[in-house]
């Protein structure tokens, strides 16, 4: 694939206190890819995906967007461009839906220009986009966490951003709300927007993902599209378990099934 | 302009470059509490040894009736009642500033030390200099001892990040050691200047005149000011300091930004009337409930601070047996309302 690519890194050393998380890193994201990194945990993932969004400077090396690098931007300025949905975000007491999305347009306004027709039609598009603008005049605190989690997209969605960076957003669904919200991400790819997604389901990314980053201890293993790369010697490699892989039955994408005990005996 | 597919309870005013969105219920309640605080204050100018009618005040305030009854409101009467207003107001938004940023109800300047630090800050002016309440170097004091207190306070409570209760516990210890100093520097102090530092100590708007209120509105304006610059970043940094930076928030900027400004109006109040306690606790809380914004919101905030306080001024002076300093009331009532807030909160907490 020789795809273009807006957001690229170059030999990124990742820190945090002294301690080195990340060394040399280098990618690059491809243009209207659905880019999911994957890793063990604390292999760096999602310092890598911070490193992206700019809210951790590299100690050495270079985030650029469009050949500048992030440091020359204007916070808003890049705010318009690459936008990020952070693991935890905190819905203040009292907001309803619409509060929240409308957060989401802060980039786009200024000290006069509060609230123009363009941030009403993003803000409306982006709780259609996320089937929420049913819920606009409920408080977030009153829904249900799969609910609340297209909520903090739908924000997301109205920064208007054709990049978009979510830091596992599926963790804490449960299986149904995950696959609902992997699907409305893969429209939303689908749609032209770039998404790059931290995510911990080997076989989710697989099976949503067109281009895989997989992490280990602040290293990329290995990096491709889930066909070529997923197979059970890459998976020893960065998770360390044995596994096979087979088809998915549904989607035909790689699915990883561990090697180990069968269930417990039954009598 | 309305918009009722999207947002029906808020208006919308688009003239140009320029558009606006607010709520509006949040515009209703804030026009109604100002409305009676401008009633109070008439209250509070027909009120005292010479008492005057809702007529008489309006007439001396506009200038229709001279002479004697003009000075009694206008020289006398006016100065207290724009400075118990107007520093309410200062409080009322300091708080919510503090409230909104450490996500917490508990965290207000008089609880986490910084009311002490200006306090602390007042009184070595007054008594190391000799400086009267109200005074240049009584503000400067206040403001330094404010600010001193706020980088003790984060310093302490700084562990890979702020943490809201954290710092609040942190506070209520740095604000016990610092009265235990200003004890210390009172008993240390000549006789006369400890009492004057006792007086303006007890938090009172009665030595308030033209010649202390004009500088401290004019910094509590400017104060203002700055705060309305940052007040878009500090409704983002609600939603934490990740989604904030990813909305275009210069996230330390802005917090250095707003505690400055917020410590610097509470610091201009404690200097020029003592420390008033609690309308900077419970002001942002009222105004919460009554608007039902989504966090805490600064206008509505300062506009209950003022009606709080120019009423609690009413209180202290007219419907006591003898005069109090508004200080003491405020305590008072404040105090119940603290000691619910601390039980409600260790209970949610629990």
């Amino acid at each position: 694939m020789t795809a273009s690519a807006r957001l690229t890194a170059e030999g990124l050393t990742i820190g945090y206190d002294r301690r080195v998380i990340s060394e040399n890193l280098s990618v690059a994201i491809p243009d209207g890819s659905f880019t999911v990194i994957v890793g063990a945990n604390a292999s760096g993932k999602s310092t890598l995906l911070r490193a992206l969004a700019r809210l951790l400077t590299p100690v050495s090396g270079t985030v650029r967007l469009d050949g500048r690098p992030l440091g020359d931007y204007q916070p808003k300025e890049l705010a318009r461009v690459v936008g990020l949905l952070p693991q935890t975000s905190i819905a203040p007491d009292g907001s309803t839906v619409v509060d929240l999305v409308a957060r989401g347009r802060y980039p786009h306004q200024g000290f006069l220009r509060q609230w123009s027709a363009d941030d009403e039609a993003a803000v409306t598009q982006a709780m259609e986009a996320t089937g929420t603008a049913d819920l606009a005049e409920r408080l977030v605190s009153e829904l249900s966490g799969g609910q609340r989690q297209r909520v903090w997209i739908a924000m997301a969605l109205a920064q208007q951003t054709p990049i978009l960076l979510l830091d596992e957003p599926t963790t804490f669904l449960d299986i149904a709300h995950q696959i609902e919200l992997m699907e409305l991400l893969t429209d939303l790819n689908a749609q032209g927007r770039t998404l790059v997604a931290v995510l911990h389901d080997l076989n989710q990314a697989a099976r949503y993902g067109s281009h895989l980053i997989a992490v280990k201890e602040g290293r990329i293993v290995s990096e491709g599209a889930p066909d070529d790369i997923v197979t059970a010697a890459m998976v020893e490699e960065v998770f360390g378990l044995r596994c096979v892989v087979t088809p998915d039955p549904v989607s035909g994408t790689p699915s990883v099934s561990a090697l180990g005990r069968a269930r417990a005996a039954r009598s | 302009m309305t918009f009722p597919s999207l947002a029906p309870r808020a208006l919308v005013v688009r003239r140009g470059r320029f558009s606006l969105r607010v709520r509006v219920r949040t515009v209703v309640v804030t026009a109604v509490i100002a409305a009676v605080t401008a009633m109070v204050a008439v209250l509070a100018l027909s009120l005292g040894d010479l008492p005057l009618t809702p007529a008489q005040v309006l007439g001396a305030l506009l200038g229709v009736d001279g002479g004697f009854t003009a000075t009694v409101v206008r020289e006398w009467r006016l100065p207290r009642v724009l400075a118990a207003v107007l520093f309410g107001a200062a409080l009322g938004a300091s708080g919510a500033v503090f409230q909104s940023l450490t996500r917490n109800p508990l965290a207000s300047p008089d609880v986490i030390g910084l009311s002490a630090g200006s306090y602390v800050g007042g009184l070595g002016a007054i008594i190391v200099l000799g400086a009267g309440a109200g005074s240049v170097p009584v503000s400067a004091g206040a403001i330094v001892g404010g600010l001193a207190a706020a980088a003790l306070v984060y310093a302490l409570s700084y562990r890979r990040g702020i943490q809201g209760f954290r710092l609040i516990v942190v506070g209520i210890g740095v604000s016990a050691m610092l009265q235990a100093l200003s004890t210390y520097l009172l008993l240390r102090a000549k006789v006369e200047v400890a009492m004057v530092a006792a007086v303006w100590g007890a938090g009172s708007l009665s030595a308030v005149g033209w010649a202390q209120f004009l500088p401290a509105a004019a910094f509590i304006v400017l104060a203002f000011a700055a705060l309305s610059a940052f007040s878009g970043s500090l409704t983002r940094m609600e939603l934490g300091d990740d989604a904030a930076r990813a909305l275009g928030v210069r996230v330390e900027g802005a917090r250095l930004g707003l505690v400055v400004s917020a410590v610097a109006l509470t610091a201009v109040v404690t200097a020029a009337a003592g420390p008033i306690a609690f309308v900077a606790l419970a002001a942002p809380q009222i105004a919460h409930r009554l608007t039902r914004t989504a966090g805490i919101a600064i206008l509505p905030s300062a506009a209950v601070g003022a009606l709080v306080l120019v009423a609690a001024d009413v209180v202290a002076q007219h419907a006591m047996p003898t005069p109090l300093p508004v200080g003491l009331v405020t305590v008072v009532v404040g105090g119940a309302y603290l000691v619910w807030l601390l039980i409600h909160e260790t209970r949610r907490r629990a």
